[in-house]
């Protein structure tokens, strides 16, 4: 126990071994970080920027920022809150969210981040792009008007199904998420039991044929809010 | 065709050793030979350097330079920025259009020549400009464009546009540009005389750690706006654990204003070139990268001649002037992305990736290039670097104040009698560079570019130097006719433009900011707006993840702060409960014409 | 004011489905209480068609997909003190804005020429004054006129509308609880 750190957040000490990240410290002693590209056994991509936390009073993402002795982290201040807010903000205004008749609704980790945070509508401008949705596969399907480029498909596919399927392609507002053939995700070798499509935290890719499978106020955020299960945790 | 193709891909791969680091290199010169890189040679590349064909179009989809659609022959790139606009650049687009038969971003029905446009190509002191492929042209007038439009639909060889040379190395046969240098202040440093070889040959008779110590003792720190001590950096890369190690020259200045690198470039490579061997040395690397911006490739034959004659000198290669010190350089090509200028993205485009900007820690001096300890240094510091040995870093501290010793290049630009490069004693007022610069009415201006800041009268005695007016070379001057808030627009719609697209604040927020910036404009704003635009601007620069989006926003909060009052006498007043971005008559227009009658409401 | 000096209650429709209205409906017995402390004034509840005058609050329903949609916001944002968009279709355009990434002609001839269920021989789009032009995009209410509160929901659920209402009317802040804000 002697390689273990210590850290705090806000103001509380916390003991982190020394190959963890901010989110994971956090994680393991019940103090949920808001996050959204970050998954379990990726490697993290620090891109939605929804973690970022105040590390010695410098903005970083808790998801790749290693800890290390004495940090002094920020995490659920009044700043950041309305900060992270504007960024889950932009993620609904920047593509075309229609939870009204999303599959994910329910289960869908953006949707959940805005209940979480209160956000009854944004105030940023709907910017509506035109996006497509690719429906060849047999067992998937891929609706980018929900995609919100956090690469969990992409690092899945790559590094956990060793397939690189999804990879991003363009840059700015033109960035997207294109498939690994000419034309068709029909053309790829994405399968249904793959971990890429488990991955999406959205309504982005889908599995056919189960939708809306569990009724509403079963699903995983009607009643608590995302981040419960790591606080709850921290109760016991 | 298809069979033309194949064989060509694959000896292009070939010659890169099908290595798919070199992929920047293999999708340039598929690019230059069949005028795109369409799927099918995605497929070819991909099969030859066993990569999926997904990251190739990765790559291609993310450099303006390259396209997966085919393009003219020829490919003429407009300079649209600010400073350009100024100069008439849009009355030279319209003479181009007119006379080429095609908007901005078509090609001509022949197929032979693309029109374009490129932010900042490194020649504000002349312009307009274009790039007519690699060859650039300067100050274009609506008559001389439509004149090049004609020679070229006729010859189809831009090289033949240049009649006239540009001073100095401009001229050097293996340049042949019409770029004047336009150097009006050359300083101690950077443009005293070069002796090739004095420097080198200085810090290989000290240990690598005198030269870091040397370094350190001058208080250099990197020009290309960060400021970060050059000395500490090289010894973190030097103490940082790896096999090998890696130098790179950052010559990818893409700062809207910026030009003073390709004066070095063109005037002085030797000292760059030198420079990055005694930081090769002082860190123990093998090898360097010279990260040209695609935009200067026009340098490229004339600097792959210098880094020969070094190798011949034996300033470059194996045993360097016999005191087995082995480095050689290599020049890596870009292909029009400025966020390549931020030294993590610029190393992502060398090992053959898309430029998205890394995540820190690790810092390139722990885990760089290709995994290695690797040190990133702007030209114009490696250049300080050559006299610091030449002269000691006690000579070279007496210039410039405590916090930033040395001189500064900046590239001026915009409303002045005297645009062009300076290199200034660090600690000059701003009040004197403008006098000496020819801008005595300067009403505001650009320090450090788009991303640094927009300043005005009440800050002219403030200093250029990194603890006040910091800046990576770029000073834009803009005289009392023009609207401060046009140009932050111009500004944002580079940085939407440039952004990578890879974190949530700065590809959405930049579109946003722009988003009202132009109902403002429109004079739809309203005083909301602008606290709307500094919680915006705050967002995108504090939860932005890379130097682009932190400093994206710096137009606007600067304005909002130096400039309010621009920003107010644009705004009506409060609305009256209505939206003043909402336009019933424009919303209406489309169904007024699908329909066939006006509507009553709208026009009441 | 109302002459029994009740605060008057507006509702509408406009680009939406009429769910939202089934909502405020399915407060059940609730609509007893909520007549004592407000009057129904423009509303598909009591068909009054124009404002009887100055409104404590408007309701609305779906966004504006047309020019009556705007002159009707129009004038609930010149009557009302206070404005709730009610829905997803009022605050984000809902499933009419789905026709926002296509071309109007596109639409047009899809509902008046092309459709798979359209028998229209003269092969006319209707042109009759009476039908109001649409606009270019549907457009989120709050994005024509300012707009004071969002409610979400497909529709949002009767008690995230009671809880509201009772909330403004008794001066208290909106703060609904986790189960009471979602979007579907």
């Amino acid at each position: 126990m002697s390689d273990m750190i210590q850290i705090t957040i806000d103001g509380r000490e916390i003991e982190a071994q020394p190959s963890q990240t901010i989110l994971e410290a956090a994680q393991n002693k019940g103090v949920y970080i808001p996050r959204l590209c970050y998954m379990k056994g990726l490697i993290p991509h620090g891109s939605c920027r929804i973690c970022t936390v105040m590390v010695n009073g410098r903005p970083q993402s808790a998801c790749t920022t290693p800890v290390a002795p004495g940090q002094v982290v920020e995490n659920n201040t009044d700043k950041l809150m309305a900060l992270r807010k504007n960024i889950i903000e932009m993620l609904f205004v920047e593509g075309n969210h229609y939870c009204m008749y999303c599959e994910k609704s329910g289960n869908c980790e953006l949707q959940a981040l805005a209940y979480r945070f209160g956000i009854a509508a944004p105030k940023y401008p709907y910017l509506f792009p035109q996006r497509d949705v690719d429906a060849s596969h047999r067992d998937v399907l891929i609706d980018r008007n929900r995609c919100i480029l956090c690469g969990r498909c992409v690092r899945s596919s790559r590094d956990v199904d060793g397939k690189h399927v999804f990879e991003f392609v363009g840059r700015g507002p033109e960035k997207r998420v294109a498939i690994n053939a000419e034309a068709k995700l029909s053309d790829t070798n994405l399968e249904v039991r793959d971990a890429a499509v488990e991955a999406c935290p959205v309504g982005a890719i889908l599995k056919k044929r189960v939708g809306y499978a569990v009724p509403v106020g079963q699903r995983m955020y009607d009643h608590e809010p995302i981040g419960s299960d790591v606080e709850a945790g921290a109760a016991k | 065709m298809s069979e033309n193709l194949g064989a060509a891909v694959r000896e292009i791969c070939q010659a890169c050793g099908n290595n798919r680091v070199r992929m920047m290199d293999i999708v340039r010169a598929v690019q230059a030979k069949f005028g795109c890189v369409c799927g099918e040679a995605m497929d070819l590349i991909a099969k030859e350097v066993k990569a999926h064909r997904v990251e190739v179009q990765s790559v291609v989809s993310f450099y303006s330079f390259l396209s997966d659609r085919p393009k003219g022959k020829i490919v003429i790139r407009l300079c649209n920025d600010v400073i350009d606009q100024m100069h008439g650049a849009d009355r030279v687009e319209q003479a181009f259009c007119e006379e080429l038969g095609i908007r901005v971003g078509e090609t001509t029905a022949d197929g032979r020549i693309t029109l374009e446009h490129a932010p900042c190509i490194g020649m504000c002191d002349q312009a307009p400009a274009a790039l007519v492929n690699d060859v650039v042209v300067t100050q274009l007038s609506a008559d001389g464009a439509r004149e090049l439009s004609r020679e070229l639909k006729q010859h189809m060889t831009p090289q033949k546009l240049v009649r006239t040379y540009g001073d100095g190395n401009n001229a050097h046969e293996l340049i042949r540009a019409m770029v004047h240098n336009n150097l009006r202040g050359p300083g101690p440093i950077i443009f005293g005389p070069i002796n090739r070889a004095e420097a080198l040959s200085k810090a290989l008779s000290m240990s690598p750690a005198e030269v870091i110590r040397a370094v350190k003792t001058s208080r250099l720190r990197g020009r290309g706006g960060a400021g970060f001590p050059t000395g500490m950096k090289w010894e973190f890369t030097r103490g940082a654990k790896g096999e090998r190690r890696c130098v790179i020259c950052n010559a990818d200045e893409g700062e809207p204003g910026t030009f003073k690198d390709r004066v070095i470039l063109t005037e002085r490579p030797d000292r760059v070139l030198a420079g990055m061997t005694i930081a090769g040395y002082a860190i123990g690397a093998d090898e360097g990268i010279l990260y040209l911006r695609g935009e200067y490739a026009y340098l490229r034959p004339f600097l792959e001649d210098v880094l020969q004659k070094r190798r011949q000198d034996g300033l470059l290669g194996n045993n360097i002037l016999g005191k087995g010190f082995d480095f050689d350089i290599r020049i890596q090509m870009g292909a029009g992305a400025y966020i390549c200028g931020e030294e993590t993205a610029l190393i992502s485009s060398c090992e053959g990736l898309r430029g998205d900007p890394k995540n820190r820690p690790p810092f390139p001096a722990q885990k760089g290039y290709l995994e290695r300890p690797t040190v990133v240094n702007n030209v114009e510091t490696l250049c300080a670097v050559t006299k610091i040995l030449e002269h000691g870093p006690g000579a070279f501290a007496e210039h410039g104040t405590s916090g930033s010793s040395g001189t500064k290049l900046l590239s001026v630009s915009g409303d002045c009698s005297r645009p062009g490069v300076y290199e200034v004693e660090f600690g000059m007022s701003l009040r004197d560079v403008l006098r000496l610069v020819g801008a005595d009415d300067a009403a505001a201006v650009q320090v450090g570019g788009p991303s640094g800041q927009m300043v005005g009268p009440a800050d002219y005695d403030r200093k250029i130097e990194y603890d006040d007016l910091a800046t990576g070379g770029s000073v834009m001057v803009f005289g009392p006719q023009r609207n401060v808030v046009e140009v932050v627009d111009k500004f944002l719609e580079f940085f939407v433009e440039e952004s990578c697209g890879y974190c949530t604040p700065c590809r959405v927020g930049n579109v946003l900011l722009k988003e009202r910036i132009e109902h403002i404009l429109a004079g739809k704003g309203e005083p909301t707006d602008l606290e709307y635009l500094q919680e915006l601007g705050e967002t995108v620069k504090t939860m932005s993840r890379c130097g682009l989006g932190q400093t994206s926003a710096n137009p606007v909060l600067t304005t909002l702060k130096n400039f309010r009052g621009a920003y107010e006498q644009l705004i009506p007043g409060p609305s009256n409960g209505f939206q003043p971005t909402f336009d019933l008559a424009a919303a209406v227009g489309d169904a007024e014409a699908v329909i066939g009658r006006k509507s009553e409401h709208a026009h009441a | 004011m109302a002459n029994n000096g009740k605060p008057k209650l507006a509702t509408t429709s406009l680009a939406g489905c009429f769910g939202c209205h089934m909502s405020i409906l399915d407060i059940d017995d609730r609509i007893l209480k909520l007549v004592e402390l407000i009057e129904f004034d423009k509303s598909p509840v009591d068909d009054i068609k124009e404002f009887t005058g100055q409104c404590a609050i408007g309701l609305l329903e779906g966004g504006c997909c047309n020019e009556e949609n705007v002159e009707i916001l129009r004038k609930f944002r010149r009557h009302c003190d206070i404005l709730i968009s009610l829905g997803d279709c009022a605050i984000m355009g809902g499933i009419p804005a789905m026709r926002n990434n296509i071309p109007l002609q596109e639409c047009y001839a899809e509902a008046y020429l092309n459709g798979p269920s359209v028998y229209n021989p003269a092969g006319q789009i209707p042109n009759d004054p009476e039908l109001p032009l649409l606009l270019n995009r549907v457009y989120p209410c709050h994005e024509v006129v300012k707009i004071d509160y969002h409610l979400p929901g497909c529709p949002p659920p009767a008690d995230t509308i009671w809880e509201a209402l009772v909330a403004l009317l008794s001066d208290k802040p909106v703060d609904l609880p986790y189960e009471l804000v979602k979007y579907d």
